[in-house]
């Protein structure tokens, strides 16, 4: 069976995909969480330990706080309130933690440092997996087990003021309620009024128990200007006034008989030197954590801050409220909020969540009997039990109070014991989904690598042994092994793999796809093997015609597979494509040299073939010659200007950036120039090849992007009324969407016409440029102001390389694909993004919608992400398409093999690294995103090849 | 004839090497404080200058220059000039390379202008003392094939090696060791220097295995 390389190409990407999927399965490992689908009852609590007849209860010990108030600061850093910053902007918090009755502690928050995953921290003491913050974006209710709802189910009233993913994540919990979206990061005040303005009048009714506040304002002020920011201070103070307000209120309604108060003031994670989060570095993950009641005993003086786990808050409020620990809690509780109760309670405490983490540890592992935190929490039951004894007796006070000092003691090392074991499964990986992943990208890889002498033939087909390999011997041992394979694992190490629990049909048809993968490959090697002699010479004189393109090219594209197996590699991968795209444009500037000078030289002994071309029409030619000359010159200088309008990565992110000087409200005119500039010259270079109608909707549709522009107020529009509040844009935006849709319309119009007709080539060209021209647009629409430059740039360089570069030096398809292909990857990078989470642009989601809608708002942020590559791509089909027209060769089917091989390559490659890499300090932080970007990456890619193989239908109905 | 002039190239090439070790060497002895990471400018322009000297004296030595036709002074004084004036233009052609590929703009001018004096001192001026300032003359050498001679070739060699060498030295800078010499421009210097010396010595023995297959046009 023959297939057309594009059809392979497409092929081997949607089995690579499947192999991906199945990689991050086992790769990003499911939380901890109990198999429990009920959530914890304050019925059915442990029985303290003791003997059976003496009165211990099983209820949970009396509530030890009256009203809680959680004070939660997102982007909190914990220097903001122990640090320098802290003793000048919040003084009345510093008195309270050196002076007052307080507990200070440094919260570590887990990697991802993202608000969602951290508030699911904050209510339900679990970690969430690394996954979550991929479906930050879609928080919907959670099921899980959390405070929240044991507080609501134990009828404590519940009050809530702040970011409204608290109202989605715990929908119907809240009493009294007021969600601000974090819409506009610009804005950093009227988020933070929308939160203080209830609070005078919430303090003085008393129909509520728990009070939440989230301010969201100082994570807005990093985002903008950094952590050093003059915008800070202010906000600190503006944080310690509502601080002051608060605990001034709650200590002044305390009265004796009933109980003390508690404030919380707390951060969800911290903030990088940039002002972002996401990773794990030191400034990120550490945020204070200050405990304020008369309960606590008071201070002499400011205390170093002890670290605890984020995740401790929980076992503590629970207990301090009276509820149950949520089930899938892993934190320890603070033991010095207890301090003040008698030992018996203490004990009580500490016994209540050590048996809330051991039936965790018992269900979310088999071999729980040999950890070390099971055996100490039996001892430290045991004692605790003797101790219960020893105090019914009425034992002497001096004795009681030594043994129970050590039962607090061994309870502690069982707490600690438990939770590192609890923590070590977090790290644990589904080796078995990897394996079977990483099988199947690999064969994949093998198989492009094998089929490109064929693919890249003139004839641009596959021979695929589909027939033979299907009805062979091997093909059915394989199967048959496998599937062994599959039931031995499975049978050893139980239903923790996630292959083990599909069905067994999926197996089974996942099987036979990996074996007959397999078995062509085997066919294809053994094809390559054969006929010896004539291909090795081939490709030996192959080798001998490299020219300097071709080994940069080549060594380029191996060169970056190997860099990705450095930490450092991955975070300044701009700097690796930046470099890679710099030599590439020197040695095209050689090359147009060489073509351009040769003839100067006297023998031009092979220079002889190419002079009487030139010859003729000498003024044009001249003129073409020195336009050919600039271009990679231009596209150096464009590409230097670009890089310095987004400075990314890491190490040299911090420093200043045309993009932050833009985006400054003070530059807003020159932004406006700017993006006025860049979007005057996106028309100019894409009209040329449309048809009437699509000008002029290109034309509205620019215009429609600069008005939603100075509608969100990025910048500025002339003869615009000063008094106008800001808007959300959403009918200028609809009003683009429009003309995207009408422009990708008429040129999907030419497409099918196109493959109707078939003598008509130029109108596939048409048609391809046209929806290359709906995609400008919209890629115009998304991204952000100061970024436009980005995309003119982009166009010009495609216009410029066009016209004197690609034709005229002759580069046959494959080089022309990877040019374009490292051309993508440097815009990915020039419009901003990293290989951090943190860099998306989820803004790019909202335009021109009114509240969250999921399935656009994902499509417009992953067009936003990639616009790069995307509009790289879509020029290389049109390109290739123009010219297929003048030759007989199917450029297209060579172009999408070429992508596939060029993606499958760094992907395998990677994924392999990440596997051996994986106990490597920086996985979470770097490795793994860099992974989740890679997969995106590489479905994109096969989202345009599905494309190129739709567009590359050869006209056979020739009748 | 043949072994001779590759002889002589061997021992140009052996000489200039030991300038580079010298100029590395001496001001450890001359100079307190020296060190090359930490007066890195000091050690790039006492290697330049040696270097830039020995060349200079080694090919007025050895007459492998270009034949002059007219040996009138004005003619030299206008050589010279010509000279001067590549070489300048040389160095302002690198540093802008290394801005285009990413060096900052405005900080650290002064180090960036040094590795394109550098890099200039390795290529240029040895193509100025071989060739003399004849752009042809370069654009023969520089096109594929069009080695004349031995020294030809070696220029060729030890040229692309050095650019090469640059080129790769720039790899460890975004990694994160925080060593001293990975502050800019160190990497690419010292990649720069090694580059040169590999040069050196590529250039005799790839000359000495490929000789049946070099078959030069007599001039
Ligand atoms: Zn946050
Ligand atoms: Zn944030």
């Amino acid at each position: 069976m023959k297939v057309r390389s594009s059809v392979f190409a497409s092929l081997c990407l949607i089995l690579e995909i499947c192999g991906i999927a199945l990689f991050l399965r086992g790769f990003f490992p499911a939380p901890v969480k109990s198999s429990f689908t009920l959530k914890s009852k304050l019925s059915d609590q442990p029985a303290e330990p003791g003997p059976a007849d003496a009165g211990n209860s099983s209820k949970v010990p009396p509530a030890l706080f009256n009203r809680v108030v959680v004070l939660l600061i997102d982007a909190l850093r914990e220097d903001f309130v122990y640090g320098a910053k802290g003793r000048r902007f919040m003084p009345y918090t510093r008195s309270l933690i050196e002076r007052g009755s307080s507990l200070s502690f440094v919260a570590k928050a887990r990697p991802p440092t993202v608000t969602m995953p951290r508030i699911k921290a904050l209510t339900t003491g679990s970690i969430p997996g690394f996954i979550d913050v991929v479906m930050n974006l879609n928080s919907a209710a959670l099921l899980e087990d959390n405070l929240i709802w044991q507080a609501r189910e134990a009828g404590k009233r519940l009050a809530f003021f702040g970011d409204d993913t608290w109202l989605r994540l715990f929908p119907k919990h809240f009493k009294l309620f007021d969600g601000t979206t974090s819409f506009f990061v610009s804005d950093y005040t009227e988020v933070d009024n929308n939160v203080t303005r209830h609070l005078d009048a919430v303090l003085k009714w008393h129909d509520w128990d728990i009070l939440i506040l989230h301010y969201l304002g100082l994570d807005h002020i990093g985002h903008l200007s950094g952590p050093h920011s003059s915008l800070v201070g202010p906000k600190l103070i503006e944080m310690d006034d509502v601080l002051k307000k608060i605990h001034t209120s709650l200590i002044s309604e305390e009265t004796e008989g009933i109980l003390p108060n508690l404030l919380v003031l707390c951060g969800d994670h911290g903030m990088s030197e940039t002002g972002s989060h996401g990773g794990s570095s030191e400034p990120e993950v550490n945020t204070p954590l200050v405990l304020l009641s008369s309960a606590f005993g008071r201070k002499a003086g400011l205390e170093k801050p002890e670290p605890v786990e984020q995740v401790d808050l929980v076992p503590t409020l629970a207990l301090g409220l009276g509820l149950p620990i949520p089930q899938n809690n892993v934190g320890r509780l603070l033991q010095s909020a207890f301090q003040g109760t008698p030992l018996r309670q203490q004990l009580r405490y500490l016994h209540l969540n050590a048996v809330q983490l051991s039936l965790l540890l018992k269900d979310s592992s088999p071999h729980f009997h040999k950890e070390e935190g099971h055996e100490l929490f039996r001892v430290a039951q045991k004692s605790h039990a003797n101790w219960v004894k020893l105090y019914l007796e009425g034992n002497a006070s001096e004795v009681l109070l030594n043994v129970g000092k050590k039962v607090l003691k061994q309870y502690l090392d069982a707490l600690k014991a438990m939770n590192a074991a609890l923590s070590r499964q977090l790290g644990k990986y589904d080796m078995y989904s990897m394996v079977l992943g990483m099988v199947l990208i690999l064969q994949v890889l093998l198989l492009l690598l094998l089929a490109m002498p064929e693919a890249l033939s003139g004839a641009a087909e596959v021979e695929l042994l589909l027939g033979p390999s299907l009805l062979s011997l091997p093909f059915f041992l394989l199967c048959l092994l496998a599937v062994a394979v599959h039931v031995l694992v499975c049978t050893s190490v139980g239903a923790l793999c996630f292959p083990c629990n599909l069905h067994w049909g999926v197996a089974i048809v996942l099987f036979t796809a990996a074996s007959a993968g397999l078995c062509l490959l085997l066919g294809l090697a053994a094809r390559r093997l054969a006929p010896t002699g004539r291909p090795a010479t081939k490709s030996a004189g192959d080798s001998g015609r490299f020219s300097e393109l071709d080994v940069l090219l080549l060594a380029g594209s191996v060169g970056h597979t190997l860099s990705l197996a450095a930490s450092s590699f991955i975070e300044e991968e701009h700097q690796t494509w930046y470099f890679l795209l710099n030599t590439l444009c020197l040695v095209v500037f050689q090359d147009v040299c060489r073509k351009y000078f040769r003839e100067k030289r006297p023998p031009a002994d092979d220079g002889a073939l190419l002079a009487p071309h030139d010859k003729p029409a000498h003024s044009s030619s001249s003129n073409r010659k020195w336009l050919a000359l600039t271009t990679p010159l231009i596209t150096l200088t464009s590409c230097r200007l670009l890089r310095s309008l987004n400075q990314t990565g890491v190490q040299w992110a911090h420093l200043p950036d045309l993009g932050h000087w833009l985006t400054s409200s003070e530059h807003k005119g020159a932004l406006s120039l700017l993006a006025a500039g860049s979007l005057l010259l996106v028309f100019i270079l894409v009209q040329r090849r449309c048809s009437l109608v699509s000008k002029i909707a290109l034309v509205l549709g620019l215009l429609g992007v600069y008005s939603y522009r100075a509608a969100v107020g990025n910048v500025l529009f002339p003869w615009q009324q000063d008094g106008r509040d800001l808007s959300k844009g959403v009918l200028e935006a609809r009003f683009v969407y429009v003309f995207v849709l009408g422009i990708l319309f008429t040129g999907a119009k030419d497409l099918l016409r196109s493959q109707v007709a078939v003598a008509d080539g130029g109108l596939r060209s048409r048609g391809l440029w046209e929806v290359y021209a709906g995609l400008v647009l919209l890629a115009a629409l998304v991204s952000r102001p100061h970024n436009l430059p980005v995309l003119s740039g982009c166009l010009l360089i495609q216009v410029a390389m066009t016209r004197f570069i690609w034709r005229d030096l002759q580069y046959d398809t494959a080089q022309v694909t990877i040019m374009h292909y490292w051309f993508g990857q440097a815009f990915f990078y020039f419009q901003g993004n990293s290989n951090n989470i943190g860099t998306v642009d989820i803004s790019a989601g909202f335009i021109g919608l009114e509240t969250y809608v999921e399935a656009p708002a994902f499509l417009l942020t992953a067009f936003s992400t990639y616009t790069g590559p995307l509009l790289w791509t879509f020029h290389l089909a049109w390109y290739l398409t123009s010219r297929q027209d003048s030759r007989a060769v199917p450029s297209l089917g060579h172009g999408c093999f070429c992508l596939a091989l060029l993606r499958s390559m760094p992907a395998a490659a990677y994924i392999i690294m990440v596997t051996a890499l994986r106990y490597h300090l920086f996985i979470w932080s770097v490795f793994s995103p860099k992974l989740l970007y890679e997969s995106a990456h590489t479905l994109v890619i096969t989202v345009v090849c599905l494309f190129f193989t739709a567009m590359d239908q050869k006209p056979t109905m020739r009748l | 004839m043949w072994d001779q002039e590759i002889k002589g190239m061997a021992s140009a090439h052996v000489i200039l090497a030991g300038t580079i070790l010298m100029a590395t060497v001496m001001p450890t002895i001359l100079l307190q404080n020296f060190s090359v990471y930490q007066t890195h400018l000091v050690w790039l322009y006492s290697v330049a200058g040696l270097v830039a000297a020995v060349n200079i004296a080694l090919f007025w030595l050895l007459g492998v220059g270009p034949a002059a036709k007219r040996n009138s002074l004005g003619h030299k004084v206008s050589r010279l000039i010509r000279c001067c004036l590549y070489f300048c233009l040389s160095c302002l052609f690198f540093h802008v390379v290394v801005l285009l590929y990413g060096a900052p703009l405005l900080q650290s001018v002064l180090e960036t202008f040094s590795l394109a004096v550098l890099l200039s001192t390795f290529t240029t001026l040895r193509c100025l003392c071989l060739l003399g300032p004849n752009i042809q003359a370069w654009i023969r050498v520089f096109s594929r094939d069009g080695a004349m001679s031995v020294w030809d070739t070696s220029l060729q060699i030890t040229t692309a090696c050095s650019i090469m060498g640059a080129w790769l030295g720039a790899f460890p800078i975004p990694l994160d060791w925080d060593r001293p010499w990975q502050v800019w421009p160190i990497p690419c210097t010292l990649g720069a220097t090694l580059g040169f010396l590999s040069g050196l010595v590529i250039a005799p023995a790839w000359i000495h295995w490929h000789r049946q297959h070099l078959t030069y046009k007599t001039k």
